[in-house]
């Protein structure tokens, strides 16, 4: 039953919304609403499980005294006061002038800022591998690359004009026919990753088992 | 007598005149020449609107203002549209009552204003046309899956190229076991109803078994609180499959957080302190895919890693060891379960991508030579 039960409700939504997929009528449509609504109730309940399981581990490396069990400590006060003043403010957490967007402006959005900006660096680290010529691809690519950025700023256009129209049919061309080749098939995979979670041929959910694994 | 004959023609003849220039003004002002405002119910809805089309001769008016009544009612108005307007959808009316429509000039003019459309109802339709293609793929789709299926049971086996990607994830938990370091799999940064995180929670079953079979430790960090639940609740399961419950610790998988920079800060974090051996990278990424990639490739991890996000897999594809591309990523589970049903299905999903490459050649044959009906209904927007 522990497994039959599962499979059964998901035979039984996923069934339901690829009707509501296309059938516009309410007495279906409102009800695939509403069983979307489910799910986010659902996911709305797991973050209490997710925050309980957060205090545990945090909790319980610090006081093993663990590697880096400071930041531990960082970590479960900046939450447990975040949420105090977050729920202190009632309705009012997200007015301009709050405590809460106090702390959000001035510590999380700069925090966020900075590891994004990281991605400059690690873009050109990356950018340096991918270019080491190796093999006739990589050779493809080194010269696609260098059209493309050397036609992507002004540059190009003072070099020749047809730097930058190669550029654009780099990306027009081959590159759109490369990514929608990709997407064709991602779509399909999609659809039969669906169908087989549907029909209960994949078992990851509810205990498993040897089926489909 | 003539004289007062004449007179009274003289009086007369005028009149005569003026009264036929009255009727001519009359015609010309008269209903007739508004113009017909034609309404409809919006197709392929749930109910609930009227679409409303109109060509007004010039001079238009400068706006409209559309009013309505029930048959029978008084008009009251419901918008005022634009001049230049050709078309409106009123999606606040009652399901199959009855609405007579009309557009009223401003600055007022009844010279301009059109005729009252004939009484129209909404009704919620029980098949959205538009997606007749959908429909016809998708059916053709699980014809084939059930035939493929059906031929697998009887014992029909078919060959798929190899995946090196795929041959690579035992190879990777073995190393990590060799080594005496951990695994890290990342599930990617959507929420546990994105198909990619299906899909990874799949994947994630398979890798489980294996590093609980060499009794290598896994680590799962989640970026949602759906997928920490369902993941803990797949690792917990594949652990039992193999008979090592005993094996399995509560704080291999943990949530995070949702907020992806905080999440690549904390992933790194674990990177950079656990050095695993070997990294999964699979699901849905977005701009922190190359942040992940990156800083496994700097702590030397073999890395595996599979998207559907097109945008993301040239930063795997450069950064990581082994990259699923698409549909091998989707595929990925078929093939490593080996199972002859899972197989039927990619079996039908090759079929059908034979058969849309099939509709591509036609469509663009079709459209060279002046025919559209093809890739008209093939068209989704």
């Amino acid at each position: 039953m522990k497994r039959e039960v599962p499979i059964l409700i998901t035979l039984v939504s996923g069934i339901f919304c690829l009707i509501g997929f296309f059938v516009p009528h309410p007495w279906i449509h409102d009800l695939y609403g509403d069983v979307q609504n489910w799910g986010i109730v659902v996911v709305g309940c797991t973050y209490v499980l997710g925050v309980a399981n957060l205090l545990r581990i945090n909790l319980r490396q610090a006081q093993r005294r663990e590697g880096d069990w400071i930041y531990k400590i960082v970590l479960i006060l900046g939450l447990l006061t975040t949420m105090a003043i977050g729920f202190s403010e009632g309705n009012h957490y997200s007015d301009v002038h709050s405590r809460f967007q106090w702390i959000y402006l001035t510590f999380y959005s700069p925090m966020t800022s900075t590891m994004f900006a990281l991605l400059a660096f690690f873009i050109a680290s990356a950018a340096f591998r991918a270019f080491r010529i190796r093999s006739p691809e990589a050779l493809l690519l080194a010269i696609a690359a260098f059209i493309l950025m050397i036609g992507r700023v002004p540059l190009g256009n003072a070099i020749s004009h047809y730097i930058p129209d190669a550029a654009d049919w780099l990306m027009e061309i081959p590159q759109n026919a490369a990514k929608r080749g990709i997407l064709i098939g991602a779509a399909l995979g999609v659809m039969a990753t669906g169908i087989r979670v549907i029909l209960g041929l994949e078992k990851a959910y509810g205990g498993g088992g040897e089926g489909g694994a | 007598m003539l004289g007062v004959e004449r007179g009274r023609a003289g009086v007369h003849l005028p009149a005569a005149v003026s009264v036929v220039f009255f009727l001519c003004s009359l015609l010309l002002a008269s209903p007739a020449a508004a113009f017909p405002l034609r309404a409809r119910d919006t197709p392929n809805d749930g109910g609930g609107s009227i679409t409303l089309e109109w060509t007004a001769p010039a001079p238009v008016a400068k706006e409209w203002v559309l009013v309505r009544r029930e048959r029978g009612g008084t008009f009251a108005p419901v918008i005022t549209i634009e001049g230049t307007a050709h078309s409106f959808r009123d999606g606040a009316v009652q399901t199959g009552v009855f609405y007579e429509y009309q557009l009223v000039a401003q600055p007022t003019d009844p010279q301009l204003d059109s005729e009252v459309s004939a009484p129209t109802r909404a009704f919620a339709a029980w098949f959205d046309r538009t997606k007749l293609n959908v429909l016809v793929v998708a059916g053709i789709f699980f014809f084939l899956l059930f035939f493929y299926i059906r031929q697998a049971e009887s014992g029909v086996r078919w060959s798929f190229r190899k995946i090196p990607g795929l041959a690579a994830i035992e190879e990777a938990i073995g190393r990590a076991t060799e080594m005496g370091r951990g695994i890290l799999y990342v599930p990617g940064v959507q929420e546990i109803d994105d198909i990619q995180t299906i899909a990874s929670m799949i994947l994630l079953t398979k890798v489980a078994r294996m590093a609980a079979k060499y009794e290598t430790n896994l680590l799962v960090p989640a970026n949602s609180p759906g997928v920490y639940t369902v993941a803990e609740e797949v690792v917990k399961s594949a652990y039992a499959d193999v008979g090592r419950s005993d094996a399995y610790r509560s704080d291999q998988v943990r949530y995070i957080t949702s907020e992806q920079f905080a999440y690549v800060a904390a992933v790194n974090g674990i990177m950079l302190r656990e050095r695993p051996a070997a990294n999964f990278l699979l699901g849905a990424f977005f701009a922190e895919s190359l942040l992940l990639a990156e800083t496994g490739h700097s702590v030397g991890a073999i890395q595996i890693a599979g998207t559907a996000n097109v945008h993301q897999m040239p930063f795997f594809v450069v950064a990581c060891d082994y990259t699923l591309i698409g549909e091998e990523y989707f595929a990925a589970s078929a093939l490593l379960s080996n199972d002859a049903r899972l197989l039927g299905s990619l079996k039908a999903s090759d079929t059908v991508k034979i058969f849309l490459i099939a509709v591509i050649v036609a469509g663009s044959l079709l459209l060279t030579f002046g025919q559209s009906w093809l890739t008209g209904f093939f068209a989704t927007q």
